[in-house]
């Protein structure tokens, strides 16, 4: 008999399968597009990202569309959907319910309520502007986090019923409060009137480098975790007792959860059930053990993000979907299906 | 591992809403010795173990790990001195036996919580020691009550700790799984010299197993003492209310405990 191990930690499969679906998911997300691009010019444009490349016979007008506009929106879903889809785990491990997820629990729209007044105060033109929108995002996150978790707790436990209607709740408040803002301000946050149905209307890079630092600090505190959230389902005492400072471990992961909703947040709107969906396929498929179970979270929401985008943008063309409505079309029957299944088996 | 430590609860006073659980208690666990904490339901025997475990920190009083305060320690100095194995109930379902036993190694891994070859040594031979080999990569779901309550002593002896304190360990076990559960206990007290305390309701068991019984009524220490001295037909009358009929064991020289079918005041079906 083989020797058990309790280092399948470092078995690669389930890293190869998530990277290579997330780099094919990558490449159709810049290849398709309102302009056909002939698939030997794609794949010279791509190139040339790492190795000098004579360009000249390409037209202007296809770099432009690849390297300004295509590339960028598809880096920035990735990092949205690995940072919505890493946090739902770290919710779930977190709250120790498997249908915590930082749209349903109303983070995301009190991030977005964030932003929206970050937004309204003044509409950011510059690089270091944008770097605001996500801090203004994550203490509206913040808030609605501690919220939502004083109105769902029940003594010791915070059972989903209670969770999912102070969610429900305080998200139907924040996005209402940010309806407000909108329709009292005309002109720019119509914008934002877009943005939050998920799409990001800021183009070129700029949102890419405002969001990346908040987004990979977010994910590593949150990856640096993995183990504690491990004990953490076990229950807080016995974390306590295996030697877990509970306290701190918690409000650390509440920050960097929040912290990594709120930068997606405020540069693709509000996306649910990423968070949801791609955390339980990983869990089902690779075991619940959060050190791997978070950056395999991270390569899937990626890869489901920029899948749901190429179908937003394709389903109707030329007319472009809000990928939220994407993602909510397919994650909430999802939801349903998993909260029958919760009752009966453990899928947990 | 650490050897010899000694856990020692000084007037511990617990209070829950207003309500005194536990009154003034003192009691000291010495190195090498099974002391068995009994009394009726509501008693304060599982908030006796809390309160030394540092989960609950109580209103007067301290607990002390050779004279040294564990409010002082960090939790996972405290995790070193003193492990607990709680009733196995609400598991997380899909983790396997290995990993969960491994999560007893929690206070010695670095902050990324990547075990070593030496943890990874410890979680195998402790696997052997409580027979759970070949369980190893199953679920813990897919387990029975008695193969789960395994898995939380071997995850506490994992913890390789002088000190382990038990929260009824053998509650809704059959006689297998009991017999079990408290020979790998008294095994390991035997060769490693540790300190437990055992909580437990089974007064029969008491007396194959402890070294020491206290029996604790109404959140106070009512008696402390050798099994025969505890387990006496008086003390129990006293204690729970019922009247009983003590025999002697006949093989050992253990006293056993059965409970009149009537002639007592209240009528109480079985106290086990």
């Amino acid at each position: 008999m083989k020797a058990p191990s309790t280092l399948s930690f470092w078995s690669a499969r389930p890293y190869l399968v998530s990277g290579l679906a997330l780099a094919l998911a990558l490449f159709f997300s810049v290849a398709v597009g309102a302009v056909w691009i002939p698939p030997q010019t794609m794949a010279r444009l791509l190139a040339a990202l790492a190795v000098p490349l004579d360009l000249s016979d390409v037209p202007p007008a296809y770099r432009t569309i690849v390297h300004n506009v295509r590339l960028p929106h598809a880096i920035l879903m990735a990092l949205s959907g690995a940072a919505l889809a890493s946090s739902g785990a770290a919710y779930q491990g977190l709250f120790r319910n498997p249908l915590a997820d930082p749209y349903l629990i109303g983070v995301a729209s009190g991030a977005g309520l964030g932003a929206v007044i970050a937004l309204a105060l003044r509409w950011p033109a510059t690089l270091s502007g944008w770097l605001v929108v996500p801090l203004a995002a994550f203490s509206g996150a913040l808030l609605t986090v501690l919220i939502v978790y004083r109105l769902a707790r029940v003594n010791q436990s915070l059972p989903t019923t209670t969770l999912i209607l102070a969610g429900v709740a305080v998200s139907s408040f924040a996005t209402a409060l940010t309806s407000f803002i909108m329709l009292r301000s005309r002109d720019e946050l119509h914008r934002a009137l877009a943005w939050l149905l998920g799409g990001s209307t800021v183009n070129g890079w700029t949102p890419v480098w405002a969001a990346f630092p908040y987004i990979v600090t977010g994910f590593l505190v949150l990856w640096s975790l993995g183990h504690v959230l491990n004990v953490l389902q076990f229950g807080e005492e016995q974390a306590h007792q295996l030697g877990i400072p509970v306290e701190r471990a918690k409000l650390l992961l509440i920050l960097a959860a929040s912290l990594t909703t709120a930068a997606a947040v405020s540069f693709s709107g509000l996306i649910g059930f990423i968070g949801l969906i791609v955390p339980h396929t990983m869990r089902l498929l690779w075991g619940p053990d959060y050190r791997r179970l978070l950056p395999l979270s991270a390569l899937g929401g990626a890869g489901a993000l920029l899948f749901a985008d190429l179908l937003a943008r394709v389903a109707l063309a030329p007319q472009v979907l809000p990928v939220g409505v994407v993602t909510a079309l397919a994650g909430a029957p999802f939801f349903l299906w998993l909260l029958r299944r919760a009752k009966s088996e453990f899928i947990w | 591992m650490k050897i010899g430590a000694r856990l020692s609860l000084q007037s511990i006073q617990v209070a829950y809403n207003g309500k005194a659980i536990l009154k003034d208690v003192s009691l000291e666990v010495r190195p090498g010795e099974i002391l068995a904490l009994v009394g009726p339901n509501g008693a304060g025997k599982t908030t006796l173990i809390r309160t030394a475990s540092g989960v609950l920190e109580p209103a007067q009083g301290t607990v002390q790990v050779n004279e040294q305060d564990i409010r002082q320690l960090t939790p996972p100095e405290r995790a070193r001195w003193m492990a607990v194995v709680p009733q196995a109930r609400q598991l997380p379902a899909t983790f396997t036996v290995v990993q969960t036993v491994m999560l007893g190694r929690t206070p010695y891994l670095g902050w990324l919580g990547f075990p070593k070859k030496e943890d990874e040594e410890i979680v195998q031979q402790v696997l052997r020691r409580t027979q759970l080999e070949a369980l190893a990569n199953r679920r813990i779901g897919e387990l029975s009550g008695g193969e789960q309550q395994r898995v939380l002593l071997a995850r506490a002896l994992a913890q390789n700790t002088p000190i382990l304190l038990l929260d009824e360990p053998t509650a809704h076990l059959d006689l297998h799984h009991q017999a079990l559960i408290l020979k790998l206990v008294q095994q390991t007290v035997q060769e490693c010299g540790l300190a437990v305390l055992l909580a437990i309701h089974d007064l029969n068991l008491v007396s194959l197993y402890a070294d020491r019984v206290a029996l604790l009524v109404n959140g106070r220490l009512q008696r402390e003492g050798l099994p025969a001295q505890v387990l006496t037909k008086s003390e129990i009358e006293h204690a729970y209310g019922v009247e009983v009929e003590l025999l002697e064991h006949p093989r050992l020289s253990a006293p056993f405990i059965i409970p009149h079918s009537n002639g007592s005041s209240e009528r109480i079906a079985y106290v086990g």
